[in-house]
């Protein structure tokens, strides 16, 4: 069996959903798994990534975020424990390091996996191109394997690990680039490529003044809120929202599109969502295409009933 | 300050993707400079305009990707390098990082300018492999980018957030949507760029891919979804929540 290392990704002692996402896709292709976890208050994930089957977890504080630190405490690691496969989530994170610790090691790294498996001690993935248009599979030559995994397109499982802390240092000191500012941004909804549940809007909502609408239908599903790039270039929401080909990419379980034509590189950051539902007045529109349910109507007229009958199924 | 900018040719958004064979069928394809390595030519071309330099605009690829680098010049780019390789489509990004790597070998640019990924395959990993074989750091999803003559200053959207970097030169900076808006080339500019010289390199990566291309498919077809009825909109949207529930149970 080869040897699996997860990365995990943590910030103030909360665990990243994306760490349970890379224990539990190791634990499944490896059988056993350690992990990594970098960043303020690591050592408080230990515990956690034990339920996924983690044995060792390396620790490593380090604070604020810094991608050349990060990959090296990561090389640091497989070269002196030997790991055969490594797996990130293609997060920020994971794509600031990903490519950085594959060079480091005199490998390749095949990414942002929708699907992954193993062939023989071979990982084995799968992964939309082309905005959506085309799948490909691919698998590296070389070894250590540098996988990165899409965000919340792989399931989650429990099983139990040894949890076994051992620490070791991250040093930003050498860097070349440095943090030297950060400005939290968007607010206290959950991320967006974390979300189970994702509300968008589009340029059907005619204005700044009904973005509201979108938040709210969002806040009664716990859900993130997004939006197209129409919307965003028009200024009616923080373009940290755009999804899409030139904006963010979700996989939730369910995304719902309101207001929104389905252009293909709208489609292209949200293609792989598990079920879509769609309120269009427009029945040609091309998101219906892709739509597990769809509402033809004024969304003027559907939102609100949708927000009663959700408070009234939900109790809230 | 001399500038050097990574080009990409990719399928235009718009054009339809056919598999035949395991392979992209690139018959009709119409191509143009990935979107993001556009924005990161417009940042060069803006460094230039404030403090002088050459920018040096680099694409790898077969002779197609020429077409790019006419595009750079129609934009502004001063100097043109194409790499020369054969078999494009199953080029991995170690490979491509090589080939810019050894085509640069002993130029003196400051600042490195790429797009945050390309619209094809949405890697976004030639810039971090180039960084670490130079020994260059990278700083991604610019959305600012400030250079003096010993640092870079980078405001890049981050996780969670908006984070500011100091980085040394030479850097790498990749490009994000809404860091500039990229001009239209002129038609002086078009009419130039078919005159200009490409420098030609020619680089042999066969030995160097580390990824294995096992095929591309079409994507799978969603099931059918369904479109919801009702008499008003308020019995659609009581029907959508009961699917949500009882049907497929998300909510
Ligand atoms: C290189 C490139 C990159 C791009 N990247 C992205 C990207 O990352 N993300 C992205 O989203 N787009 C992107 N686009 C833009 C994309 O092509 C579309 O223009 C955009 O997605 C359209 O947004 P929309 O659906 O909100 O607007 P529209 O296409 O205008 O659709 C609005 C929809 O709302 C419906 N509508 C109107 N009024 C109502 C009503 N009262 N009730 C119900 N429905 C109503 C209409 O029927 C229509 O279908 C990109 C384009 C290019 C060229």
């Amino acid at each position: 069996m080869p040897k699996i290392l997860a990365v995990g990704e943590i910030s103030n002692g909360v665990l990243k959903k994306a760490s349970r996402e890379t224990t539990s896709v190791g634990k499944r292709l490896g059988g056993a798994v350690d992990a990594i976890l970098l960043g303020s208050g690591a050592s408080a994930g230990v515990a956690e990534l034990a339920k996924h089957g983690a044995d060792t977890v390396y620790v490593g504080e380090i604070s604020p975020y810094n991608g050349e630190a990060y990959a090296k405490a990561v090389v640091d690691v497989v070269k002196s424990k030997g790991y055969d496969i490594i797996i990130l989530p293609h997060s920020w994170i994971g794509r600031d390091i990903s490519a950085r610790i594959a060079t480091a090691l005199n490998t390749g790294v095949i990414s942002d996996a929708t699907e992954i498996s193993l062939e023989g001690d071979r990982v084995k993935i799968r992964k939309p191109v082309y905005s959506g248009k085309a799948f490909v599979n691919l698998k590296l030559k070389t070894s250590p394997q540098v996988v990165t995994i899409r965000p919340n397109a792989h399931p989650i499982s429990e099983a139990a690990g040894a949890g076994k802390a051992e620490t070791i240092t991250v040093d930003a000191s050498s860097a070349k680039a440095k943090e030297v500012k950060f400005e939290a941004k968007g607010g206290t909804r959950v991320p967006l490529t974390e979300a189970d549940i994702v509300v968008s809007g589009g340029r059907g909502i005619k204005g700044p003044e009904n973005f509201p609408l979108i938040e709210q239908l969002a806040d009664l599903l716990g859900a993130g809120v997004g939006a197209t790039r129409a919307v965003v270039d028009a200024g009616w929401c923080d373009h940290t929202l755009q999804i899409g080909q030139t904006g963010l990419t979700v996989s939730p379980t369910l995304y719902i599109a309101v207001g929104i034509s389905g252009a293909i590189q709208h489609m292209a950051g949200m293609g792989s969502s598990k079920y879509i539902v769609a309120i269009n007045k427009d029945p040609d529109a091309p998101i219906f295409k892709v739509a597990t349910y769809g509402i033809v109507d004024d969304l003027f007229q559907v939102v609100p009933p949708l927000k009663e009958e959700l408070k009234a199924a939900l109790g809230r | 300050m001399n500038t050097l900018v990574l080009i990409k040719q990719v399928p235009d958004t718009e054009a339809k993707i056919n598999v035949v064979g395991g392979k992209i069928s690139e018959a009709g394809i119409k191509w143009t400079i990935s979107p993001y390595d556009e924005i990161a030519l417009e940042e060069a071309i803006r460094i230039k305009e404030k403090s002088g330099g050459t920018v040096t605009a680099i694409a790898v690829g077969d002779d197609s990707v020429q077409n790019a680098l006419r595009s750079a010049f129609a934009m502004g780019a001063d100097i043109a390098i194409h790499v020369k390789v054969e078999n494009y489509q199953m080029l991995d990004s170690f490979g491509i990082a090589k080939a810019i790597a050894s085509a640069i070998e002993g130029a003196d640019y400051k600042v490195i300018l790429a797009g945050r990924q390309g619209a094809d395959s949405d890697n976004g990993q030639v810039p971090y492999i180039l960084g670490t074989l130079k020994g260059w750091p990278v700083v991604p999803f610019a959305k600012k980018v400030e250079v003096s003559a010993d640092k870079a200053t980078i405001v890049c959207e981050a996780e969670g957030g908006e984070a500011t970097y100091e980085a040394s030169l030479p850097v790498i900076i990749t490009a994000n949507a809404g860091l500039n808006e990229p001009r239209y080339p002129s038609l002086k500019g078009i009419m130039a760029s078919k005159k200009k010289p490409i420098e030609s390199k020619t680089a042999d990566i066969s030995a160097e891919t580390k990824i294995e291309v096992l095929g591309f498919e079409p994507p799978p077809a969603r099931p059918a979804g369904r479109i919801i009825d009702g008499a008003d909109a308020a019995e659609k949207a009581r029907a959508l929540v009961k699917a949500l529930r009882e049907e497929i149970k998300v909510i």
